[in-house]
């Protein structure tokens, strides 16, 4: 039952072969057994799951069951959940219990999925290895000396250790893909605007977007079609046509044109997970694919870009903070100054605080137009890298990430090194394009390689097509972490 | 040596709009405390603002109705501080890119002081631009603590930024005023100052004529026209003085204490906050296409200005009565109903507002919407003054009666036996009886004492019981005792 896809179990609960309420206590059950050692989850709320997987159960035995209804799905607890303890993987939130429910969720709950259990992650979603978290690391599953990525570690790690059928996450430079490599599973940015970003905290906003983590490109189209959807409360959101985003599944791949960035395959890369990247290229010729040899110039500032912009935004965005409505208040204080100042430094990790000092930094008076307006023109030549090498092929790949899973500690005492984690994801957001990552090997360490596909603006169909043809043919996306 | 006094003003107008300016929040005043606080007021984590159209919508009335440039493009940008009203941490405003931009308004500035004339001036607008407003931090009774209400958190605002265009009290007073009033006659904000939905900051400084630019100070949040006018006042003088004793003038935020009278500073410039504008990335630009711009225009009324133009031009009427009168779109409204009923005499009409209706509104403390008499009363009261079937005096009481009893002017006038008498004979009978009774007097009156002449026109008035029409009968009296 937890190698099933998202189909199978549809199917199976639709066919009243396993209730909804037998299936989550499956899941609740392997969660308590496992999630001490791994850490992938914050919350987990047997009360409210179980209750939600009744009402799934009447509303299929009333015949209204749909795609993902009476399946338990694992949130990021960067979503507002009502009812829910929703942290961001930070004291600041330790003790706020949404009143409301982000528009992701709400759609999950439209279509009767399950709420498993809020995932940890990163705090406020700033990191790429897990460590960052208030609520302590998540062990990534195929070896527990390993970090599983981040800032979505706890999601990839739940996936990855069969805790959840599926779930979500959220990418602001990389923080869906990475962890997907890192864990073996597949893991889908969408285009900047696909899914609304209310009810999701807010970390960089013109980055920020939802999307699904699962174990094959397949399910990922599935919890696309629930995720995705114009929504009137994000000024952000994209009034778009409904899609399916399984309709190209099963298209053949003849004369799809790759482009390889050779800025992809430079200095910094790991000879493992280049050898697993071009052995993936080679299955994909196979497939009738065609490879085209591109360029993104730009490309190399994007992380500098990056972390101007994002602590830019991220400085402003986490003000609300400030122990006055909710969340972490110090115990002690002198007076509103000291109250400020006491429960933003006791409230706040290391990292987070690390980049509001930058992004306060980067937007003060005098050195605003030298650091954020120079960096949003680079961002813009960053995309029109992308609009370019766009007139040659129809799809970008890649590696996901620069190395496997890395030990914990390995890279805590270095921030650059740990920001440079991210150098291969972080311009598909500030270009606002769809990236992806699914599993394509394992690197010298025998932790998995994940191989990042980068689609035009709104090409998912075809970036889950060209996914889901490679899952056909190979079965990296089915192999299992052992001996948990 | 004589000083220049240089004045800008920012206007802080809460907009009309019955929901805030980024969510459905209700903007209704004086609700209890947070009641009106939705999660975007109370800025739960993960909640977004979304533009409401009829905030923009007011900035492009006010954009046209001072001729002013509407930006096809503006920007929305977060404004960073922290203070406990301000839930999240950071304002949303408009910084580099405003929703309007350079426009002017003429204004009629009455001195404050001396017999010096009403004169007419052209005040430059340098910006408007749409803002959000703070919550409200209540000091009151909390045991020491501070009260937070998030109920006026995310009202509209519009700011209206003058250039530095006025050099007296009178002329930021009257610069204020035609804001005020026109703000409401567009019908995009209330502006009841003592709610605060009208607050005026002022930038003031003073030269030596010729002179660059002194450094500015700036009282902040006057809610009264008064206050102004006496904050200025005194602020103008202090610099004054300060300069004169060989002091330096040092860029400030000050506060008007009305109880005391004077200012004092709230904090310097080395105090000032390093805001860090930056464009709002939840919010997207804010286009208005010139259609949009042409469909605001169609619902704009005739405004004050034109209307005073035509009040002047068409009427007869003089700048400053026309300027009166368009005080408020009420006013204007008024005076026009009641001109209806006596179309050609639009002094008469204007006269009796400006005069007598006006003073007993003053006195009752009351404005024109609250008037006992409504417009149709008046002007069927002016008719009859306009054909002469009463005399001032008799309509004086007829208005008299319709403001205590209500009641119309004919009705009146026939209960009260108010016609005055045009007959000319029935005039001439009574002037001769007068001269025949009082022959010493008229004896008097021949041999050089004119100003015996109101006595026969008290005579006259008496006998006729003050129902002779005055100035035929002063024709007649004049007529007979010249002899």
């Amino acid at each position: 039952m937890f190698e099933s896809s998202l189909k199978q179990l549809g199917d199976a609960l639709r066919a009243k072969k396993i209730s909804s309420v037998e299936l989550t206590q499956l899941y609740l059950d392997k969660i308590s057994k496992l999630n001490p050692e791994l850490n992938a989850f914050i919350t987990v709320n047997p009360d409210i799951s179980l209750a939600q997987a009744r009402d799934a159960d009447a509303r299929m035995a009333a015949g209204k069951g749909e795609a993902l209804t009476g399946i338990p799905i694992a949130q990021k607890d960067i979503f507002c959940s009502k009812g829910w303890l929703t942290t961001c993987g930070s004291k600041m939130l330790h003790n706020f219990v949404s009143p409301y429910d982000a528009h992701v969720i709400q759609q999950f709950n439209n279509a009767g999925a399950i709420n498993i259990g809020k995932t940890n992650m990163d705090e406020f979603a700033m990191g790429s290895s897990n460590e960052t978290s208030h609520y302590g690391t998540v062990k990534n599953p195929w070896n527990t000396e390993n970090v599983p990525g981040g800032s979505s570690g706890g999601t990839a790690a739940a996936v990855a250790a069969r805790l959840c059928a599926a779930a979500t996450g959220t990418d602001t430079g990389g923080s869906i893909r990475q962890p997907a490599a890192l864990c073996g599973i597949s893991g889908l940015k969408p285009t900047y605007g696909v899914c609304s970003r209310f009810g999701m905290i807010a970390f960089a906003s013109s980055l920020d977007q939802a999307g699904p983590m699962g174990r094959s490109a397949e399910d990922l189209a599935l919890l696309l079609n629930t995720m995705a959807g114009f929504d009137e409360r994000d000024s952000t959101s994209l009034q778009r046509d409904k899609e399916d985003y399984t309709r190209d599944l099963d298209k053949p791949l003849n004369g799809l044109r790759i482009g390889l960035p050779k800025e992809f395959f430079a200095e910094g890369l790991s000879n493992d997970v280049a050898q697993a990247v071009e052995a993936a290229i080679g299955e994909y010729k196979k497939l009738g694919a065609t490879v085209v040899d591109i360029s993104l110039p730009n490309s190399k500032l994007s992380v500098p870009v990056y972390y101007v912009l994002a602590p830019a935004e991220a400085s402003s965005n986490l003000s609300r903070f400030d122990g006055v409505r909710y969340g972490y208040r110090a115990s002690e204080y002198d007076d509103l100054a000291d109250m400020y100042e006491k429960s933003r430094a006791q409230g706040f990790g290391e990292e987070v605080k690390r980049r509001i000092m930058i992004g306060t930094y980067v937007l003060s008076h005098g050195y605003y137009d030298a650091y954020y307006l120079q960096a949003q023109k680079i961002r813009r030549l960053i995309a029109q890298d992308f609009t370019e090498a766009y007139k040659h092929c129809d799809i970008i790949m890649g590696p996901t990430a620069p190395s496997t899973a890395f030990k914990f500690g390995e890279k805590g005492d270095d921030p650059v090194q740990m920001y440079l984690s991210d150098i291969y994801t972080i311009a598909v957001n500030l270009a606002g394009l769809p990236g992806m990552s699914i599993p394509c090997g394992f690197g010298d360490n025998d932790m998995p390689v994940g191989l990042q596909i980068i689609g035009n603006y709104f090409d998912e169909a075809r970036m889950l097509n060209a996914a889901h043809q490679y899952q056909l043919a190979t079965d990296w996306h089915n192999r299992a972490p052992q001996g948990l | 040596m004589t000083w220049e006094i240089v004045i800008g003003l920012e206007i802080h107008t809460q907009l009309s709009t019955n929901t805030k300016i980024f969510s459905g929040a209700s903007t209704t005043y004086g609700a209890e405390p947070n009641t009106q606080a939705d999660s975007v007021s109370i800025a739960l984590p993960g909640v977004l603002p979304v533009l409401n159209k009829g905030a923009v919508e007011r900035a492009i009335k006010f954009g046209l109705a001072t001729g002013s440039h509407i930006a096809p493009r503006s920007v929305f940008a977060r404004k960073n501080y922290f203070y406990p009203d301000l839930p999240k941490g950071y304002q949303i405003s408009q910084f580099d890119l405003p929703v309007v931009g350079e426009g002017a308004l003429p204004i009629l500035v009455e001195p404050l002081s001396g017999n010096a004339k009403p004169y007419e001036k052209t005040v430059r607008i340098t910006r408007a631009h749409l803002e959000e407003d703070a919550g409200k931090s209540l000091h009151g009774d909390f045991h020491g603590m501070t009260g937070i209400d998030l109920n006026r958190a995310g009202t509209p605002l519009l700011e209206i930024v003058s250039e530095p265009d006025m050099c007296s009290a009178a002329e930021a007073v009257a610069y204020a005023k035609t804001i005020h009033t026109l703000v409401r006659w567009i019908g995009i904000s209330d502006g009841n100052m003592q709610e605060g939905s009208f607050r005026c900051d002022v930038n003031v400084s003073v030269r030596r004529p010729g002179e660059p630019l002194g450094t500015r100070r700036e009282v902040k949040n006057l809610n009264s026209f008064k206050y102004m006018q006496q904050a200025i006042d005194y602020e103008v003088q202090w610099q004054i003085d300060t300069l004169e004793s060989g002091g330096e003038i040092h860029q400030a935020t000050i506060l008007f204490d009305p109880d005391s009278g004077e200012t004092r500073m709230m904090r310097s410039k080395e105090d000032a906050h390093d805001y860090r504008y930056f464009p709002d990335p939840d919010l997207l630009p804010l286009d208005i296409s010139p259609e949009w711009i042409e469909a605001m225009r169609a619902t704009l009324p005739e405004l004050p200005n034109d209307k005073q133009l035509r009040y002047v031009n068409d009427l007869g009427l003089s700048s400053y009565d026309a300027s009166l009168l368009t005080s408020s779109l009420e006013m204007a409204d008024f005076f026009e109903a009641a001109l209806t009923e006596a179309p050609s005499h639009a002094k008469i009409c204007a006269n009796w507002i400006i005069g007598e209706v006006s003073a007993q509104l003053n006195r009752d403390g009351m404005d024109i919407t609250q008037c006992p008499i409504n417009a149709q009363q008046l002007g069927g009261m002016l008719k009859r003054i306009a054909d002469n079937t009463i005399s001032n005096s008799g309509a004086k009481e007829v208005f008299r009666t319709m403001w205590a009893d209500g009641g119309n002017a004919d009705e009146i006038i026939e209960a009260k036996g108010l016609k005055q008498v045009s007959d000319a004979g029935a005039i001439e009978a009574l002037v001769d009886e007068i001269i025949a009774s009082n022959a010493d007097k008229v004896e008097e009156y021949r041999g050089g004492k004119e100003k015996l002449f109101g006595f026969f026109v008290g005579q006259a008035m008496k006998a006729s019981k003050g129902k002779a029409n005055p100035a035929q009968l002063n024709e007649v009296l004049k007529r007979k005792l010249s002899g």
